[in-house]
């Protein structure tokens, strides 16, 4: 549908008018809605997720001394650049302070002051095997290319079988 | 085909219409976003991370005592269509059902009871979430906030001293709360005043999307607020706040339909009936029409134009109108055109039954 005002547009916002007693429908192009000055943002919610995307591409540089993989996942700052998520929760502090200024930005502070976690205490959990949580580790360790990494993690796994 | 009549509400109870202000506010949803020591977050973990996720919480599950008769559905395991009607359902949200960009993962799963519900390797490892009818905040909260409790007793969570409840998406970190009230405001929009009112959300702190959540789109005037930040503010000054905004709002609309009653009301009526017209008489509606249509009346049973139809059959109408509900109900996935044969039949049949 073209816009009726300028009958070039495509027509994206329908008007609804109420003038005196009589009603009337335009179909506006986004140009012609802005002009006619109706939020043109209405019909599609912008994605947040773009806004913070492009936060973290424009303005997250490496803190100086920060270790370029997280030894947990193997994740990097480039990874966390590209998808907006970060890999495991040891990424919060190997990029502590990289991730520091970005909260401050994103949520204009960075301590959480709402409810206190208290892990239960190891005995009161499920076992967990840890010879497959070091598998899982080493075979990322491998794929990132982090051989010393991989070789202690190997080391461990034995120790454990 | 997944029978949701197996779950102990059927999975609709937030479809009654109980709640406070429930003509103008659908229902409430809040989530907290939760990651388990010890493993990758979801994107990054491997397949078999995820199901060992599963296992873990499956057990926790089992012994929750905050969540009774609960149904534990492997959504990965689950045909496309079924997946949909979850996600129609406000059950799962679009990541977990697989249904963005990016298939369903392996270990995808939900643990549903009555009114809430446990999201399983969606982007965070457990996403909670407690769903009511209605503007009601504080209840959704004190059951969600039980369950946190519990389930952190049984599994250890991923916190940070500095950070507090870590998760994949940094705009999530801190209290991991989000929450939604799920608003109708037509009468802002046709006197055109729902773009500063947006705008001003924005401002303060709060976001809108559409009814499906991020990136989708506003339809049927149908308008989903929430709080963006999570970090530096407490759970009850988040929700505090929220409250407060959408209270405000609340307002702004009821004075909005009061000013198009007052300087066009026949017009109003006019067009509201219409409406009504269209949805008991046609025989094919499209999905973007029939909320359009929907919303119409809705706004006369508010303003007490068009009586004799409940605000329940009216929400019963918004979800099952939907692709996959109408499939579900003819057994069968449907074409789009047969979709909306379907769905014009469904409304037509439902009004000529629950309208007086």
């Amino acid at each position: 549908m073209v816009c009726d005002l300028c009958k070039g547009g495509e027509a994206v916002i329908q008007l609804t008018e109420i003038e005196g007693s009589g009603v009337r429908q335009l179909h506006l192009c986004e140009k012609c809605a802005a002009e006619r000055g109706v939020e043109t943002t209405l019909t599609a919610a912008k994605p947040q997720i773009n806004n913070f995307l492009q936060t973290i591409h424009e303005q997250m540089p490496a803190a100086k001394g920060e270790p370029v993989h997280c030894s947990f996942c193997q994740g990097t700052l480039a990874d966390f650049r590209a998808t907006g998520r970060l890999g495991c929760a040891h990424c919060y502090e190997t990029f502590e302070s990289s991730l520091r200024d970005l909260l401050r930005r994103v949520h204009g502070n960075s301590r959480h002051i709402g409810r206190r976690y208290v892990a239960p205490l190891p005995t009161e959990l499920p076992h967990v095997s840890s010879a497959t949580e070091l598998r899982d580790r080493l075979k990322r360790a491998i794929e990132a290319e982090q051989f010393e990494l991989a070789a202690d993690i190997r080391d461990k796994l034995r120790g454990i079988e | 085909m997944l029978d949701l009549s197996l779950l102990p509400d059927g999975g609709a109870s937030w479809l009654d219409a109980s709640g406070e202000h429930a003509d103008i506010v659908i229902s409430t949803r809040i989530r907290l976003a939760r990651n388990l020591e010890g493993y990758a977050f979801t994107p990054r973990a491997r397949d078999g991370e995820r199901l060992r996720i599963l296992t873990q919480v499956r057990e926790a599950f089992a012994s929750l005592r905050s969540i009774e008769d609960g149904v534990l559905i492997r959504v990965d395991e689950l045909a496309p269509e079924d997946r949909l009607l979850l996600h129609e359902r406000h059950l799962v949200s679009k990541e977990l059902a697989g249904l963005n960009d990016q298939p369903v993962r392996t270990g995808a799963a939900v643990y549903l009871s009555r009114g809430v519900g446990i999201m399983v390797n969606e982007e965070d490892h457990l996403r909670l979430q407690a769903l009511h009818s209605g503007f009601h905040i504080p209840d959704a909260f004190g059951v969600i906030e039980r369950l946190d409790a519990e389930l952190g007793n049984k599994v250890p969570y991923a916190f940070h001293n500095e950070f507090g409840y870590l998760t994949a998406c940094p705009t999530n970190v801190g209290t991991g709360l989000r929450a939604s009230v799920l608003i109708h405001l037509p009468g802002l929009v046709l006197t055109k005043e729902i773009g500063k009112v947006l705008a001003g959300l924005q401002q303060v702190g709060l976001t809108y999307r559409g009814m499906y959540g991020e990136g989708s789109e506003v339809v049927g005037n149908f308008f989903q607020i929430s709080n963006q930040t999570t970090l530096g503010r407490s759970e009850g000054e988040l929700l505090d706040y929220l409250v407060r905004v959408v209270r405000h709002v609340i307002e702004r609309e009821e004075e909005a339909r009061r000013v198009l009653l007052r300087d066009a009301g026949y017009i109003m009526e006019d067009k509201l009936w219409r409406a009504f017209g269209t949805l008991r008489y046609a025989r094919s509606l499209s999905f973007e029409e029939a909320m359009n249509y929907l919303s119409g009346v809705r706004l006369a049973v508010g303003l007490k134009l068009i009586s004799g139809l409940s605000v329940y059959t009216l929400n019963k109408l918004l979800i099952f109108s939907q692709l996959a509900h109408l499939g579900h109900a003819e057994g069968r996935a449907l074409t789009e055109s047969e979709a909306n044969v379907a769905r014009a039949r469904y409304v037509r049949e439902t009004l000529a039954t629950e309208a007086e």
